[in-house]
């Protein structure tokens, strides 16, 4: 099993995502954004920062770079992909998902330890979770408020496509508390809050992130068996 | 197009007169620097030495000083230290061949010129100097100080600052683990804006700076060079504030760079594949002075001789003269001395990060720095003369006149409280005060998580992190001061700043290693501020000696002053300490296993000099200081240390500005738990409550490890008293013959404050 992780300039967790797939004993691939070859993964994270600086829109450069090309590509042949937090907004940028981030109503960057309800648990990043279940995982950003028409939001609850929503606080005003969502064919997922730094209590509030990892192994797998 | 000023043209005329003053320098240094060239130095020249011999690069009025570090620092204290006081930044073997490297600096006026660039070019500027070690930068914390949370100038400075840092910091991916925030009206037009930074690296890592090898090139890498900060040095941080702030502020604004964390993140990224790949003699990062600093510095430890070509130094403004590139304080540019063999290496490096870089120039062994701008000389001076050999001042010392009237000014009389009503409400209103506060709302800012090693992060004793994932190897750091002790008495109160951040560090678990400094003072040239520079200095070098721990180097920021009012004496002090493994690390919030005893370490007595409740209560500040015992501050650390290393104690939490009152609140809304205190019925309850005695840690014991841990205090002499247990049942905070505070009305207290204030 290989996941992959995307390196952009200005791109942060990439340390911490690729720690993270190592966690669930899977491999971790090292993705560049100059390159176009997905060296084989089985699923890819875009990880968190600010790639390119964010300077014109958050996610709104880095979708250009040539490994995204090959990721919608992979993605539209049913590859899983995780877009957590700048990634998540990359992968709006990229078409993947629909809706954007806008700066949080509070104005100011927040990093905090945040609850949210796993709402959808048939995603590929999600089997793994009771469904309901709540867990604990770092929010940290500054553009995190996601919203999207009216049509689209009526559109993502009907079909069930609102995966993570926020509970106990909305931290940064997002249109019905969403905090993550996914494809029609629930294998790409983004979420702003970020599994990736929950996968151990010694360095996170939790290790409820450890979910996410292990449910794409399974959903992995079952590609190879089908 | 302007004329081009030349060594040439400085031979053929002598006498032309140049603007010195205005540029910083004094007649004498102006007449020192004639003597040094045998001639008028060229505008490139004058532009250099000026801001070289400035307070802020040249030291010239503590160096005289720094002897103490050095009388005071054992064989057995250097042993340990890999780089010391000079370089960059000091650096400590932390064991299993990992090298740490820490350090602070100040960025204090132009954060009140313009808060939010001011305080990002400040996290950028350290964050370089640690690179320039040859570490990955790991780390960041901020020691603030502000002048009253209420005064409506705060409301612009505060914000700025911390969105500067936070913009800054978070989009650079550098965990923000701890640091400061202090209010005092002294600070009111001149916050102090201190940044630390802390890198590790293998120890065979470690880069100096230093331009070595006759025919290696020079390699500016990083941003281009612009118009932003000329000057900064000299203008803004070597020279009071006019009380006219609208006149000061409007001519200073363009002297404040602008900073790219966007570039500096990809700089990182780059420099560790140049280190990993050993593509670099030496390196040096370009910030205050600029190229100016970075080509004489490096010349000047290495060869001694360099050639530089300005003309190929990549601008982004047009028409910028040889001094003004020379002065620039662009952001986000590193320099390098590269064997010629490695030069295509090198750019393929910088290609693949889309880093821009430039071969500006050559080591020679002509002993003198030569610049020259399209084949004319601009500059050619020996480089010892503008690094290391500037103006050394003797400034006159004289204990201030009132210093006995403030001493003798004892808080004693003031009075205090007494029924329970009012020890209640007593606790209150410090929990809500400023200082005392909550500071989430700054440091939610931060991002405290990323690249995953930050196990302890703010409200903790210190920030930890861990360095080895597969040991657990990890360092802890602290920075304090409380600058009405170092007003009180400055060589106390700088000892009492040592004693906390040593403490704070201990209290985490991790044993103390070494220390840096932020030695922020008003005026030199204030006989009583050089008076209380020099107790400080003093204290601190001989209170390191008290504990064995070494200055691993520091900085100084004068000036810090409005008119004739000097902000309080503030000498930040920070304590790096190890620890095996960061698993074994100490917790502040008390409930963590079910049934513990709640334990007070130390002795309190009645000091209230410089206290908050002194503070808050009646806008006090007179007397003495708490006292401060460095023997009993390092048989504490010991017993923390081993308290720790064999699980014997579950949290733990230092007391400081607050006292007990204040460290029980914290430890119980941390943890979310409740306990039950009775105190001394031999002491006055308020004395036990609020006294600022130092040495004191407050402990949590689980039942089954309280025997050993007492026993092990009682045979060590170490005072130790059972002053509660944790009641997680309770949700409240009963103090008994006091009064019980529900954890929601402590919370409401505690957190409310800064929002209400700043949101």
């Amino acid at each position: 099993m290989k996941i992959g992780v995307i390196t952009f300039p200005g791109t942060l967790d990439d340390v911490d995502a690729a720690r993270a797939a190592r966690a669930v004993e899977a491999e971790a691939v090292p993705l560049w954004h100059a390159d176009d070859d997905l060296r084989g993964v089985d699923a890819v994270v875009v990880p968190g920062g600010f790639s390119y600086g964010d300077y014109l829109r958050a996610g709104a450069i880095a979708r250009f770079a040539p490994i995204m090309q090959s990721v919608v590509d992979a993605a539209r042949r049913g590859m899983p992909v995780l877009g957590i937090c700048n990634g998540f907004q990359i992968l709006c940028e990229a078409g993947l998902l629909p809706g954007v981030m806008l700066r949080n109503v509070g104005l100011h960057f927040v990093c905090k330890d945040q609850w949210l309800r796993v709402e959808n648990t048939e995603t590929a990043w999600t089997t793994r979770f009771e469904p309901g279940a709540e867990i604990l995982i770092p929010i940290k950003n500054i553009d995190g408020r996601y919203t999207a028409s009216a049509e689209t939001v009526r559109e993502l609850e009907a079909e069930g496509r609102v995966v993570f929503r926020y509970v106990e606080g909305n931290p940064n005003g997002s249109i019905n508390d969403i905090a993550g969502i996914c494809s029609p064919d629930g294998r790409v997922v983004g979420l702003m809050p970020h599994p990736e730094h929950a996968i151990d209590a010694l360095t996170g509030p939790s290790d409820d992130g450890l979910g996410v990892f292990y449910s794409v192994l399974d959903a992995t797998r079952s590609l190879v068996t089908a | 197009m302007t004329e081009i000023d030349t060594v040439d043209k400085a031979a053929t005329d002598p006498d032309r007169p140049q603007p010195y003053a205005e540029l910083g320098l004094k007649d004498d240094e102006y007449a020192r620097i004639r003597e040094i060239l045998g001639r008028r130095p060229t505008e490139a020249e004058l532009a250099m030495y000026s801001v070289m011999w400035s307070e802020h690069c040249s030291y010239k009025s503590s160096k005289v000083h720094w002897r103490h570090w050095k009388e005071n620092t054992t064989p057995e204290m250097q042993a340990k230290l890999l780089a010391g006081i000079g370089e960059n930044a000091g650096v400590v073997d932390i064991g299993d061949g990992w090298a740490v490297t820490f350090k602070v600096e100040s960025h204090n006026h132009p954060s009140y010129v313009e808060p939010y660039q001011g305080a990002a070019t400040g996290v950028g500027g350290i964050v370089r100097d640690i690179l320039a070690m040859g570490a990955r930068p790991l780390a960041v914390m901020d020691p603030l100080r502000f002048g009253a949370a209420d005064h409506p100038d705060t409301k612009r400075v505060l914000p700025g600052v911390v969105a500067g840092i936070g913009g800054y910091g978070n989009c650079l991916g550098l965990p923000n683990i701890g640091g400061e925030v202090v209010f005092d009206p002294s600070y009111q037009g001149n916050p102090l804006v201190n940044a630390m930074c802390i890198g590790a690296m293998r120890v065979e890592d470690l880069q100096l700076a230093k331009a070595s090898g006759v025919g290696n090139k020079v390699i500016l890498f990083g941003a281009r060079t612009g118009l932003d900060g000329i000057g900064g040095v000299s203008v803004l941080a070597s020279e009071s504030f006019s009380d006219d702030e609208d006149v000061a502020s409007r001519k200073k604004l363009p002297s404040v760079q602008v900073g790219d964390p966007f570039t500096e993140k990809v700089l990182i990224e780059c420099c560790m594949e140049l280190f990993a790949q050993r593509l670099v003699v030496g390196i040096q990062d370009l910030g205050g002075a600029g190229l100016s600093c970075a080509t004489s510095e490096l010349a000047s430890a290495g060869e001694g001789g360099m050639h530089i070509e300005l003309d190929k130094v990549p601008l982004r403004a047009k028409g910028m003269t040889p001094a003004e590139v020379l002065s620039s304080e662009s952001q986000e540019r590193m320099c390098a001395i590269v064997r010629p063999e490695d030069v295509d290496a090198f750019m393929r490096v910088c290609q693949k990060w889309d880093v821009l870089a430039t071969v500006i120039g050559e080591v020679t062994d002509t002993g003198r720095l030569v610049i020259t701008w399209h084949g004319e000389t601009v500059v050619d001076v020996p480089p010892r003369t503008v690094a290391h050999e500037g103006p050394e001042y003797h400034r006159p010392i004289a204990r201030p006149a009132d210093q006995d009237e403030l001493q003798a000014d004892d808080p004693a009389k003031l009075p205090r409280p007494s029924t329970p009503e009012e020890l209640r409400e007593t606790l209150l209103r410090l929990i809500s005060s400023p200082n005392l506060a909550s500071k989430e709302w700054v440091t939610s800012q931060y991002d405290r998580y990323v690249r995953g090693n930050t196990v302890l992060a703010q409200p903790s004793d210190s920030g930890m992190i861990r360095i080895d994932e597969e040991t657990g190897r990890g360092v802890a750091a602290s920075t304090d001061c409380n600058g009405r002790y170092v007003k009180l008495d400055p060589y106390v109160g700088t000892q009492l700043a040592l004693a906390e951040a040593y403490r704070n560090v201990a209290t985490t678990g991790a044993t103390p290693l070494a220390v840096t400094n932020c030695l922020n003072f008003g005026s030199p040239e204030d006989p009583g501020v050089m008076w209380q520079f020099e107790q400080a200095v003093k204290g601190l070098a001989e209170g390191c000696r008290e504990l064995g721990i070494p200055v691993t180097g520091g900085n100084v920021s004068f000036y810090n002053q409005t008119g004739s009012t000097a902000i309080l004496p503030t000498p930040v002090v920070g304590v790096l300490g190890v620890i095996d493994d960061v698993r074994r690390r100490i917790p502040t919030g008390i409930g963590a296993e079910p049934g513990e005893t709640l334990i007070l370490l130390g002795e309190t007595s009645d000091e209230f000099g410089g206290s908050e409740w002194a503070h808050v209560v009646h806008g006090h500040l007179g007397g003495r200081p708490p006292q401060v015992d460095l023997a009993r501050e390092k048989l504490l650390a010991e017993i923390l240390v081993a308290g720790s290393r064999d699980g014997m104690l579950s949290a733990a939490h230092d007391l400081s500005e607050g006292g007990l009152a204040q460290a029980l609140v914290e430890a119980a809304l941390i943890g979310q738990t409740g306990a039950r205190i009775i105190l001394d019925e031999d002491q006055d309850p308020f004395v036990q409550l609020f006294s600022e005695s130092a040495g004191r840690v407050l402990v949590a014991v689980p039942r089954t490890e309280e025997l050993r841990f007492t026993e092990m205090c009682t045979a060590r002499g170490l005072p130790w008293r059972r002053i509660g247990v944790v009641d997680p049942e309770s949700n409240a905070l009963e103090i008994q013959d006091v009064a019980t505070f529900p954890l929601d009305e402590l919370r409401q207290a505690w957190e409310g404050t800064l929002p209400a204030l700043f949101d």
